[in-house]
């Protein structure tokens, strides 16, 4: 199949978007792309358009057919009902939708569903429940590491991630010695934290929350 | 956000061939800047193209010496690497002083270069914005600008650029290669990519439509001690008012450039000559020909002392 300018469909990349409006080809090869090639169209697509995605989300496969527009948080959220994650800014500024994506966290706000095919992912809901938490989320508990709880679930998420971090030796800002193993030290903890904000101010528990788990790690 | 299609490029090549053929297209690497344009209509792209199965994501050892990092190299990978740490130490520095964790993680060494200017009233759609919209004014004259430029502004814009990364490749001497839509690829100096603001300050770089990034490469290490001093609201987490990024030598020799003061890395060689006589000498120079608004001249004095801080340290 050749579309009207002449590129071989083979050879590009898979166009995954479709249109809601309009029939696709198996690789997916929207009428929107086709159309878009005519130099009298606008720059504008006026339908939603829809694409296929699977992720691994808490160890289990999910196939989802999404707005391309739908972040990763949406697609946590809205279509695979897992409302741990909070949606504070949206704008990736205050770490409430962090979650983990192949072992390093991430503002899930900031990174669109269909970006992350074949990925897996875990949720405040993945590292433990009720009955078996995480140790972190048993330390949140017990050093009162919160007072709304609305960015609980970024914290965890983000200090699960972050003491990955400082055990393969990732420096930070506030490291003296580029070259040498981090020591989780107050300043290191602060500032390695810093992607998480509270507005409650619950910081001096959640720091000795993490401080906790750190210790009891090393 | 406005629909958009959406497509897996296959190579740098055909990516760039994909955007000069589709109108409205944008290239999607960690999505840290684009998405969140996105959200308020700032970007509009009507196609997005995803660079990040391209394998751009490795660093190398240039032969003749240096570092070729691939343009999807994560910014938390780049600041981490034993050899940036060990030789370009600015770079590691400048890299772990911007954003979070979380985005550091996500953001790619092509997309911290290309992100857009932090200027409150170019996010806010409701303001005339030179930048957002050519030629609905500037609000920022006269208005709030306390974060501004106050080097090689013009009288249609004075937003700065926002990376630290990009100050730090800067005093390094980076080099930006690229791949264009016919195929042909290039290397551009740093100096020579980010552009000022001018008559039209919706252009920013000397990139052509289409034309992707596929890595930024490091002379040989210059060696001297390297530092990235930055100044900001808060201790962390927060774009820079000002920030010094330099390498001195033993004999006081050495190079500077500034961020947080211009619509690119700001550097003036002819101000390095001055360094071993001080910050007040060198720091006259690099700021020669200022244009400050009264929120913002509080930059000159700070980069002054900035560089002092940074001399001293140097120094040991
Ligand atoms: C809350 C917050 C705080 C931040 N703080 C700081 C800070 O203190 N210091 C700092 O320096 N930065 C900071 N940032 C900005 C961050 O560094 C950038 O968002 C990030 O580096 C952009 O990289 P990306 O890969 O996510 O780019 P994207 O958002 O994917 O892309 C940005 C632009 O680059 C283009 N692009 C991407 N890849 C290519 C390519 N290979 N070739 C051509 N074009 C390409 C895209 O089309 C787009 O226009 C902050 C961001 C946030 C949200
Ligand atoms: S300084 Fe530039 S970005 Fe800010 S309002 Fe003026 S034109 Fe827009």
């Amino acid at each position: 199949m050749n579309p009207p300018n002449g590129f071989d469909v083979s050879r590009r990349g898979v166009v995954l978007g479709t249109a809601a409006t309009g029939a696709v080809s198996a690789l997916g090869v929207s009428p929107v792309y086709a159309q878009a090639a005519t130099p009298a169209s606008a720059a504008s697509v006026s339908a939603p358009v829809t694409a296929r995605v699977s992720v691994t989300v808490n160890g289990e496969a999910r196939a989802l057919e999404l707005d391309t527009r739908t972040t990763l948080l949406d697609a946590l959220r809205e279509h695979l009902h897992l409302t741990g994650s909070k949606k504070g800014c949206d704008h990736g500024q205050c770490g409430a939708c962090t979650v983990i994506v192949d072992g390093r966290r991430i503002n899930s706000c900031l990174s669109l569903a269909v970006m992350h095919e074949g990925a897996s992912v875990t949720t405040i809901e993945g590292l433990g429940g009720p009955d078996n938490l995480h140790p972190l989320q048993a330390a949140f508990v017990k050093h009162d590491g919160y007072q709304c709880g609305y960015c609980t679930p970024g914290q965890i998420c983000s200090a699960v991630a972050m003491l990955d971090e400082v055990k393969a030796g990732l420096p930070s800002h506030v490291s003296d010695d580029l070259l040498a193993a981090p020591e989780l030290d107050g300043a290191e903890l602060r500032e390695r934290m810093s992607g998480n904000i509270c507005r409650c101010g619950a910081y001096s528990n959640i720091a000795e929350a993490i401080t906790e788990v750190a210790g009891r790690k090393a | 956000m406005k629909p958009f299609t959406f497509e897996r490029a296959a190579s740098p090549a055909e990516a760039a061939a994909a955007a000069a053929r589709t109108p409205g297209s944008k290239f999607i690497a960690g999505g840290t800047n684009l998405l969140d344009l996105m959200k308020l209509q700032i970007e509009t792209p009507a196609h997005l193209i995803d660079v990040n199965g391209l394998g751009l994501d490795a660093i190398d050892l240039i032969p003749e010496g240096g570092l070729r990092i691939g343009a999807l190299v994560r910014n938390t990978d780049l600041a981490a690497d034993e050899r940036v740490r060990r030789d370009y130490g600015v770079l590691s520095r400048a890299l772990l002083s911007g954003a979070s964790g979380q985005l550091r993680n996500k953001a790619t060494t092509a997309g911290n270069l290309l992100q857009r200017t932090r200027c409150p009233y170019f996010y806010d759609t409701a303001q005339p914005c030179n930048k957002r919209q050519p030629g609905s004014g500037c609000s920022a004259l006269g208005g709030f600008s306390r974060q501004h430029a106050v080097m090689g502004v013009s009288d249609a814009c004075i937003a700065t650029h926002p990376s630290d990364m990009a100050v730090a490749m800067r005093v390094l001497d980076a080099k930006v290669e690229t791949v264009r839509p016919d195929g042909n690829k290039r290397s551009v100096p740093i100096a020579e990519f980010h552009t000022l603001p001018g008559d039209t300050p919706q252009v920013e770089n000397t990139l052509a439509p289409g034309e992707l990034i596929t890595a930024v490469t490091l002379p040989p290490p210059v060696g001297g001690t390297q530092i990235y001093r930055k100044v900001r609201d808060r201790a962390s987490y927060a774009f820079a008012l000002v920030s010094v990024a330099a390498i001195v030598q033993r004999d006081g020799s050495g190079r500077v450039a500034l961020g947080g003061v211009a619509h690119k890395p700001w550097r003036v060689e002819a101000a390095e000559a001055e360094l071993p006589n001080g910050p007040k000498a060198a720091a006259e120079k690099l700021l020669a020909g200022a244009r400050t608004t009264p929120d913002n001249a509080y930059k000159i004095p700070l980069v002054e002392r900035t560089l002092g801080a940074v001399l001293a340290k140097a120094r040991g």
